[in-house]
């Protein structure tokens, strides 16, 4: 019980990150082994996304003007509910952390010499795994209802990778909202309310065009839009490129890593930053 | 420094509730120091500044002679902490958890992996070490939350009311595994507002009550402070029992009470307490009073409470009405 042979205290800047990133998929080994614990979890995840699928493909699809000429809805709208189902995936990030904050898991975390980012990079890759088998579960209902990829296999990568960038940053912005909020229900109902209208007054539903004129300015430069349009693109090839906006593929991708680099730069440290002033 | 934990004047506020109103505590290495008080007293606030996860606004902490504050990154590597709720995760095997807390403290795999099995089974938890936590039982499920705190082997353990909600069984179960650790030389400070459990496992025993220590000392010292002992009697006929207050009037060191319902009858006795006991069989027999008990009593840890805080009985009841009263804000309060 000596207070002999203890590690030094001075932690150099590659431990710090190298332990940084140990840590953090140590918390995201344990978020995976969850999902695969609890199946059903999935399943009932998945019943939403597919909803929407269908539902927009039903019930909206005739209904659909100001599409891009040689267009047709079900092509259109599919890349934008694949950005819509990343955001509103990233939920699960906020639920599992204001979870584990009830549970009295992030108390033990926070008393462990562990790196202070870890439970919260932990819980954002793990839902990057977890939405990308979402993704491609809906892909395939996509496909049953008449959806096809037409810009070659790069395309589709690139579609499905861009997807789960936006998702991931959801992630961050749901970790913020848990950990100001950090009551369960009001972080569900929170996250619901706010991702509605960003989701909706944008173009990854119905073109921008059809909407009440005040408001297509606000859609046409709400970063969703962006994502979408480069959803489009990715999938689809340059009949999808919007009359708005970046006019090319390579614009369209600038300008969404631009928003994705700035919404990182604010919310990764915000909720590290809260993490660790946590009481 | 000396003492494996030493606070001086800890305060903490949270809004308007004053959780603690500075606080000062010595532990000595190898102890273990109970701190007992009802909810809302404080406990959880003391413990949980102690254990880095919360800013003291007041005061200094140091835990093995490391600043709770200044040190903290430091600190966190040797100390373990087993919260009021047991911390585990329902959907990983028991070992999975153990091992996943034994690798956030930075062990190897394959030491983390050694070490959770030996934990377990020393814990009696191997059988099950393969099961998911969510099928084990409030027992078990404590025993996996101390035994995880205990993965990296830390020098000062930190138990908030680790028998809360348990049954007596597995409460002694419990008792049982944190004198072992305190044979091999660990500190350990626990939170209670069992009188029992301080009083069965504490080397030392603070009680804090509104954010003060307004004891500190033996489960002895405390019992002496109020008095000493008590000659208690039961007569067999309660109406008998003023006579034998008359009787035995003077025998003790102040007034005797009675307890016209219960037939009972108490007389503080300080430290003459055998002799009492003789001079009083002896009188009531000459008076030919027949007794059904009569006994000489230390007082309890609850009378202990009784009389630092004037309200023993009613911990339970007072906490959880005031913790309707004060609210959202209140339930952070009384998390201490």
């Amino acid at each position: 019980m000596s207070v002999a042979v203890q590690p030094s205290s001075r932690v150099s800047a590659g431990s710090r990150v190298r332990y940084a990133f140990a840590d953090g998929m140590v918390v995201m080994r344990r978020n995976l082994l969850q999902i695969f614990r609890i199946p059903t979890v999935l399943v009932f995840e998945l019943v939403q996304p597919i909803m929407f699928v269908l539902l927009f493909r039903i019930v909206f699809a005739g209904n659909i003007t100001n599409l891009p000429s040689g267009m047709n809805y079900v092509m259109y709208l599919m890349p934008g509910i694949f950005v819509q189902n990343a955001i509103f995936g990233s939920t699960t990030t906020a639920v599992g952390l204001a979870e584990d904050m009830k549970r009295g898991l992030v108390d033990r975390f926070r008393s462990l010499p562990m790196a202070r980012s870890a439970v919260l990079v932990g819980r954002t890759t793990s839902d990057v795994a977890k939405n990308l088998i979402l993704l491609l579960l809906v892909i395939v209902v996509a496909y049953l209802v008449g959806f096809k990829f037409q810009n070659g296999i790069a395309g589709a990568v690139g579609m499905i990778v861009l997807v789960l960038i936006v998702g991931f940053v959801f992630s961050w912005i749901s970790a913020v909202v848990a950990l100001a909020i950090k009551e369960v229900e009001g972080v569900q109902a929170a996250m619901f309310t706010g991702i509605f209208p960003i989701v909706f007054i944008s173009a990854a539903l119905v073109p921008v065009a059809g909407m009440v004129t005040w408001i297509q300015g606000v859609a046409e430069h709400n970063p969703v839009t962006v994502w979408a349009n480069s959803a489009r693109v990715l999938a689809l090839g340059d009949v999808a490129i919007p009359t708005y906006g970046p006019q090319s593929l390579g614009a369209l991708l600038v300008t969404s890593i631009l928003w994705i680099a700035a919404l990182l730069v604010v919310f990764v440290p915000l909720a590290i930053r809260m993490y660790r002033k946590l009481t | 420094m000396a003492g494996a934990i030493v606070v001086e004047g800890l305060a903490k506020s949270f809004g308007t509730v004053e959780a603690l109103r500075g606080i000062d505590l010595d532990v000595s290495t190898g102890t273990v120091f109970g701190l007992l008080g009802p909810n809302g007293a404080g406990k959880t606030t003391a413990v949980r500044i102690l254990t880095t996860l919360l800013l003291p606004d007041k005061g200094k902490a140091e835990v093995v002679g490391l600043d709770v504050v200044r040190d903290a990154e430091t600190l966190r590597s040797r100390i373990g902490l087993a919260g009021q709720s047991a911390a585990v995760d329902e959907n990983l095997t028991g070992l999975e958890n153990i091992e996943m807390v034994g690798r956030l403290y930075h062990l190897p795999a394959a030491e983390a992996r050694r070490r959770g099995n030996e934990i377990l089974d020393r814990f009696g938890l191997s059988d099950a070490a393969d099961r998911q936590a969510k099928t084990y039982s409030g027992g078990m499920r404590r025993r996996l939350d101390v035994a995880a705190s205990l993965v990296a082997r830390p020098d000062v353990l930190f138990l908030d009311e680790p028998t809360t909600g348990l049954d007596p069984r597995s409460r002694m179960d419990l008792w049982a595994m944190i004198r072992e650790l305190v044979q091999e030389g660990k500190t350990i400070l626990l939170t209670t507002q069992y009188l029992e459990e301080a009083d069965n496992l504490a080397d030392r025993i603070a009680v804090i009550d509104l954010g003060t220590v307004i004891a500190e000392g033996t489960s002895d010292d405390l019992k002496d402070q109020i008095g000493g002992e008590v000659l208690e009697l039961h007569v067999q006929d309660r109406g008998d029992a003023p006579k034998v207050a008359e009787i035995l009037a003077g025998i003790g060191t102040g007034e005797p009470s009675l307890d016209l319902e219960a037939g009972r009858i108490r007389i503080p006795v300080g430290s003459a307490g055998p002799s009492a006991l003789l001079d009083s069989v002896r009188r009531l027999d000459d008076g030919s009073i027949a007794l059904a008990d009569i006994a000489l009593h230390r007082p309890t840890l609850d009378d202990v409470f009784l009389s630092l805080t004037g309200h023993a009985a009613e911990v339970e009841a007072e906490a959880e009405a005031s913790k309707a009263k004060r609210g959202r804000r209140g339930r952070d309060g009384d998390r201490g």
